[in-house]
């Protein structure tokens, strides 16, 4: 170690830090307001009034209703959060110069698709026929709106923010649907792990609550539909939990070497030092009962960064509230830590800031950052009925002061795509 | 003081070990190579009219997709990704190997969005006889939405798939945004491969053309080519345009020595892939291309050169390849030009691992197969093919370039 100055890490790859870290969720914008409000105690979480809510089972949301977007549509509220996110971290980390980032964008976005009112609009500029088609849409888009197009492709977002923060080479966009924001860090480790980039600015957002998302979830029933009171609706780990709660969010991430860091000298704010991931082959919205892929993934994070369970103080835990998830989350954490696991704190952000899906993991990852830097461990809020099946510390209902140098911080999608991080101190 | 920083350590050859893939031109290398070596593309200029397609070859699903009920999980672009993957894993000769599937890494560049075209032409026209839209929307989507269909058209949904039908679970990511997608995931799995990240990596995409949802996007920017068919540079004359064409591909990425050990056979190596962006200012795309040619220019040989272009058609976009790949043979490039698309069609995220698959193909042929095109611009090559160039630029963003070589 002493060779190279601890730049390297114990399996010789180059030691990847974080230098600037930006949030901005329902509870508030930046990582002050963010981080009062979170160990406070505070949902989130409200009636939905973007759109009308009559009828829907589910009328709550952690939607992020102090940005604008206007029109609103998915991928623009989406745009305007990683950019609040990603110029917090960007003037935290003072790297580059402005508008020249010098490092590749991974950004992890929601799925796209042109919105109900963009349809009506296109339907109506030909007239509105009765019935209208996609062949009525197809007349309208043929009179030219170049701007749908640039708003609705997949690549949209990622080259507005590329252009904006003058990321480096190609920019990419990517889904592991809940397990996103983790995999884009886990991209940006890889990256810098191989010397092909210095520096990566990391970003996870998801600003996608609109009448049709919430349906489509609704309709897996993945949803909680306990509305009043909004903000107790969340609660993961508790025996009356009854499902997620849909939320807009956005958090970004710079990413350097260790040795880029120190040689400009940049405050570290801490290391990245495991990326694990396992796919389940099981079921597109279940994991399967034996739990393999979530702990084979807990596993490989613990693996990557060389240390053993023992190690970690604090699980940043996925902790959706829905009664699947909570239960196999823990079932992987009993089989990983044993004896330990009792010991080891396991809190859920998402019981005041709600699910925000494809941010989640960037979001819980700042969050973790936070809880190491401040000592102090952000509760499980809403936890009044615990499950008895559930033994964790899940820090029930209010914030706990704690020395903790080491966080495993878990992710786990729809489609079975899982990725844990280890996340720690700076080394003294 | 600093210590010197480390040596990037060595990067490993990159086989490319099997192939899936299917398209309006067949299942598998063999039939791709029949078919690029007769006359003529596999075309329905008359289903989505003005819009002509390449609609895919039928296929017997059940046999890389046996369970019916996955099947009906599906919409149709993931059961031809689906369907590709299986076909790629038993091309390597590893679809029945768990110990292999269990550390197989994945990465998917996937577009999605398809949607329940009759379900939203029923509300959107009573939509628009209505002042309460939210009110409607609420109990139309509650109603006539399929609950499964929300997975059926997720991106992620098709590595999600491929790991239940064909148990690869070593990693699982997906990729969005079009073409620079499929760039970018082969870029990825190569690097992962060639840094020791990854043993064996899954890449690939799949595209839906037959469909009026998925056409509304790109008309929206009027890429569309709206007449009968016409090869790729035969466009060019016509004010440009892009045709679509269904198809699945995977390819499997490997390092030569897992390759060994577990008795792999390289169809060919891809020795690198490049990617980049530019806002597409005149001259922007052909300046990438030539960084891009430049930094891979030691490793290509003196031999005749197999340029694979995934050019579009899109005007000026296509003019300024044309030029581009006009300069290199002009500054001493023995070079044979092929737009594929000409062919298989364009098919977004899947474009650069199709023509990455074919590239891998026509060097283990050895030769190249003749002209797509009636403008003179593609030659035919006689000579004995090494070596294969790939050129993707996206219809809007994204510039990619891979170097297939003959494995040795």
């Amino acid at each position: 170690m002493a060779a190279n100055n601890g730049t390297l890490d114990k399996k010789g790859r180059p030691v990847v830090v974080v230098t600037g870290m930006g949030i901005v969720t329902s509870l508030g914008q930046g990582r002050a307001d963010n981080w009062a409000a979170l160990t406070a105690g505070r949902s989130g979480i409200h009636q939905i009034t973007r759109f009308p809510t009559d009828g829907l089972r589910t009328t709550i949301g952690g939607t992020v209703d102090f940005v604008e977007a206007e029109p609103f549509c998915a991928p623009a509220l989406s745009e305007n959060l990683a950019d609040i996110a990603m110029a917090e971290a960007i003037e935290q980390s003072a790297i580059g110069s402005r508008g020249d980032f010098p490092g590749p964008l991974f950004l992890a976005a929601a799925p796209v698709e042109m919105e109900w009112p963009q349809r009506e609009e296109l339907a109506r500029a030909v007239g509105a026929p009765d019935p209208s088609d996609y062949h009525t849409l197809l007349e309208a888009a043929h009179k030219g709106r170049p701007d749908l197009h640039e708003r609705f492709v997949f690549a949209g977002v990622a080259e507005t923010l590329a252009d904006r923060y003058g990321t480096k080479g190609s920019p990419i966009s990517l889904s592991t649907a809940c397990a996103s924001g983790a995999t884009a860090i886990q991209l940006g480790i890889e990256a810098i792990r191989r010397g092909d980039a210095d520096a990566a600015l990391t970003v996870g957002t998801d600003g996608s609550i609109h009448a049709e998302a919430l349906i489509r979830f609704s309709l897996l029933s993945a949803l909680s539909t306990q509305n009043d009171p909004a903000e107790g609706a969340a609660k993961p780990f508790s025996k009356n939990r009854d499902g997620f709660v849909m939320a807009e969010g956005a958090a970004a991430l710079v990413l350097e070497s260790l040795e880029h860091a120190r040689a400009r000298g940049a405050k570290i704010l801490g290391v990245l030092e495991g990326a694990g991931e396992r796919a389940d082959s099981f079921h597109r919205t279940r994991s399967n009962p034996d739990g393999k892929a979530i702990i084979g993934c807990l596993e490989a994070a613990l693996n990557d960064a060389g240390i053993a369970p023992e190690d970690i103080d604090y699980i940043n835990a996925h902790g959706t509230g829905t009664p699947e998830n909570d239960k196999m989350e823990c079932l992987s954490v009993e089989a990983v830590f044993g004896d330990h696991a009792k010991a080891v704190p396991i809190s859920s952000n998402k019981s005041m800031i709600g699910h925000t899906l494809t941010a989640a993991g960037a979001v819980e990852a700042a969050f973790s950052l936070m809880t190491i830097l401040e000592g102090r461990i952000p509760p499980t809020i809403n936890h009044e009925i615990p499950d008895p099946t559930i033994p964790l510390d899940v820090v029930p209902n209010a914030a706990r002061d704690a020395s903790v140098s080491r966080v495993l911080s878990n992710s786990f999608g729809f489609g079975g795509q899982n990725v844990s991080l280890v996340i720690a101190a700076e080394p003294s | 003081m600093t210590s010197p920083a480390p040596a990037k350590p060595a990067r490993r050859d990159v086989l490319i070990t099997g192939i899936g893939i299917v398209s309006s031109l067949g299942e598998g290398l063999d039939q791709h190579w029949t078919a690029l070596n007769a006359a003529g593309p596999n075309v329905d200029n008359s289903a989505f009219a003005p819009y002509p397609v390449h609609p895919m070859v039928e296929l017997d699903l059940s046999t890389q997709i046996p369970k019916r009920g996955d099947q009906r999980q599906m919409e149709p672009w993931q059961r031809l990704g689906t369907y590709a993957a299986g076909l790629a894993l038993a091309s390597a000769g590893i679809k029945d190997q768990p110990e292999i599937l269990e550390r197989t890494d994945m990465i998917v560049s996937a577009g999605g969005g398809e949607r329940d075209v009759e379900a939203d032409s029923a509300i959107l026209t009573d939509l628009l006889k209505t002042n309460e839209t939210g009110l409607l929307l609420n109990e139309r989507l509650s109603s006539d939405l399929r609950p499964t269909l929300f997975l059926a058209q997720l991106p992620n949904l098709l590595a999600g798939n491929i790991s239940i039908v064909h148990k690869v679970t070593g990693s699982s990511r997906t990729f969005m945004g079009e073409e620079a997608a499929g760039i970018d995931a082969v870029r990825t799995a190569h690097a992962r491969v060639a840094s020791r990240q990854s043993d064996i990596c899954l890449v690939g995409g799949s595209y839906n053309a037959e469909r009026l949802d998925m056409m509304l996007l790109f008309e929206l920017g009027n890429y569309l080519w709206r007449e009968d068919w016409a090869p790729v540079w035969d466009r060019i004359a016509k004010g440009g345009g892009l045709v679509t064409g269904s198809m699945g591909v995977f390819l499997i990425l490997e390092s030569a020595d897992h390759a060994e050990k577990r008795g792999g056979t390289p169809i060919a190596r891809l020795d690198d892939v490049l990617a980049d962006r530019c806002k597409r200012q005149p001259g922007d795309a052909a300046a990438i291309a030539k960084g891009q040619f430049e930094a891979l220019r030691d490793r290509i040989g003196d031999g005749p050169l197999a340029v694979l272009s995934g050019a579009t058609g899109v005007e000026p976009l296509a003019s300024e390849e044309k030029a581009f790949l006009d300069g290199l043979a002009e500054q001493g490039t023995d070079l044979a030009v092929r737009a594929v698309g000409s062919r298989i069609g364009h098919g977004l995220e899947a474009q650069f691992p199709a023509l990455v698959a074919l590239a891998a193909l026509t060097v283990s042929h050895g030769s190249l197969f003749p002209p797509l095109d009636s403008t003179g611009m593609e030659r035919e090559s006689s000579g004995s093919i090494t070596q294969a160039l790939i050129t993707t630029w996206g219809h809007w963003r994204g510039e990619g370039m891979a170097l297939v070589s003959r494995a040795t």
